[in-house]
């Protein structure tokens, strides 16, 4: 492999950390008002969080482009604010990436909210915990197959991301250019072996990643037996 | 619902006037997308052919044809393409043939930012100049010649981004996203009137064909340098009968129509050069 086709193993893999991590930050709060709501807003927050699953990438990068650029109101608040643009860069990439994989991080939190019953919170309530107390002893460690699941899903999802990248990212070696960038421009290239030996990489990687998932899926332990 | 598809084919037969009208799927590089969908239109009334048209880079249909995609003619950015399409038996030997000999130009959606040499390449005023793929899109290496015959190859290297083909490097340039890029001088001709260098777009009364507005209201088509021939390989843009359309009197109609004066009237409209 190239010093190119290295470089973009690893901004794959930092594109693909980065955008969990900050999902997991700011998508747990949302799950987790999602999970014990019964505001009429739900179906519409719902709804909001899971579109990227229907509508097609170029949809979402079309957007991105156009609020992103000179004109759009992001792109006048970054420059505004002295970052200057986000298409081109990696932090565009991150902010395309953290809608693109959303639904993948909130949705499987949402469900281990869910499964949690209203009793146990309760119980825990009447021992004098208080709100914070009951979040981080008794939600988080019932719901850790949720968030191990939301992960697993959120890194490899960002992984397979290749329309928005497309559009936004304008292909830059070591800024922009992902795996799956990289992999399409081997095969434009016709430089089938380049592109056969990242593509049977990813391969590899997807199966790994779905069979340590469905592993996860099956209940184990103590946690488990709490969520089913 | 058969009977209404039936109706459906009998008033298209109806309204057709040519007995013979056939259909050709044509692929065409990016840059000739426009002045091709003006020429379809008047190939189409004049002998009831109709083209179903694909358009993007080059080097993407090579792969596809190969790998036996249904296009029965390719109109490329380059020749080499159809050469070698032809001397892998995928295209028909001897039916290829220059229609249009592309121009390189420096374009901005804004107004008076780019100067007539050119000169604003070196001005480091700028974050992003979009070109096409180079490995992919002819345009691109000719973009990185001119670039190179500059020698600002490695002061420009970390501002480049490309397109996957010279529509999305005109795209990337259209909405502001890169301030300058290297697109065709038809892509730019297409968008509307520009300020640039009017001698060669063959005076001003051919200067817009009256191609689709680039997002309407908003960029205009800006200002441009058109690249002298010196600083790049001439871009011969070659088309050929693929081996699909071989036995499809459509697809030879189209060819010869391309060789036309009608035609060749639409292609110099649009800023190329012909084959004398």
């Amino acid at each position: 492999m190239t010093a190119d086709d290295w470089s973009a193993v690893r901004l794959t893999a930092q594109l693909a950390a980065l955008t969990t991590l900050l999902l997991l930050v700011a998508g747990t709060p949302v799950a987790w008002w999602l999970a014990r709501t019964r505001s009429r807003l739900k179906p519409l927050v719902a709804a909001a969080v899971a579109m990227p699953i229907v509508l097609p990438p170029t949809v979402l990068g079309f957007y991105l482009l156009l609020l992103m650029g000179p004109q759009g109101p992001i792109g006048q608040l970054t420059q505004a604010l002295g970052l200057g643009r986000l298409p081109f860069s990696f932090a565009g990439l991150v902010v395309a990436s953290v809608l693109y994989s959303m639904p993948f991080v909130v949705q499987p939190l949402q469900q281990a909210f869910e499964a949690i019953p209203e009793r146990t919170l309760e119980a825990a309530a009447t021992l004098r915990a208080g709100p914070w107390d009951r979040f981080f002893s008794v939600v988080l460690p019932l719901a850790r197959p949720g968030f191990l699941t939301a992960s697993v899903l959120g890194f490899a999802h960002t992984v397979g991301e290749f329309g928005v990248v497309l559009m936004i990212g304008g292909n830059i070696p070591g800024v922009t250019r992902v795996l799956s960038v990289a992999i399409y421009g081997h095969v434009e290239a016709l430089e089938f072996e380049s592109a056969h030996r990242l593509a049977a990489g990813m391969v590899v990687f997807a199966m790994a990643v779905l069979v340590a998932l469905y592993m996860l899926g099956r209940p184990t332990g103590r946690a488990a037996q709490g969520l089913r | 619902m058969r009977q209404a598809f039936r109706s459906l084919v009998g008033a298209a037969a109806l309204l057709c006037s040519c007995a013979q009208a056939a259909e050709v799927q044509v692929a065409v590089a990016a840059n000739f997308a426009v002045p091709l969908a003006k020429v379809s239109a008047a190939f189409s009334a004049a002998t009831g052919h109709t083209l179903k048209i694909a358009a993007g880079a080059t080097g993407k249909f090579y792969s596809q044809i190969v790998a036996g995609a249904p296009f029965e003619v390719l109109i490329a950015a380059d020749a080499e393409t159809p050469k070698k399409l032809v001397s892998e038996g995928h295209a028909v030997a001897g039916s290829d043939f220059t229609y249009a000999i592309g121009k390189l130009v420096l374009w901005s959606a804004k107004p008076d930012f780019v100067d007539s040499q050119g000169a604003v390449l070196g001005s480091g005023r700028f974050a992003h100049l979009a070109i096409a793929n180079p490995k992919a899109a002819p345009y691109g290496a000719a973009a990185l010649q001119v670039i190179q015959a500059r020698g600002l190859t490695e002061a420009l290297a970390p501002k480049l981004v490309t397109g996957q083909s010279i529509a999305q490097a005109f795209q990337f340039v259209g909405t502001g996203n890169a301030e300058l890029g290297f697109v065709a001088l038809s892509q730019v001709i297409a968008a509307g009137p520009a300020q640039g260098d009017q001698r060669a777009l063959g005076g001003p009364e051919s200067k817009a064909p009256g191609g689709p507005a680039f997002l309407p209201g908003k960029a205009g088509p800006g200002s441009y340098w058109l690249v002298p021939q010196a600083l790049y390989g001439e871009i011969r843009q070659d088309a050929v009968l693929l081996q699909r359309g071989a036995g499809n009197p459509a697809a030879k109609a189209l060819l010869a129509y391309l060789k036309s004066p009608a035609a060749q009237l639409v292609i110099k409209s649009f800023g190329y050069g012909i084959d004398p």
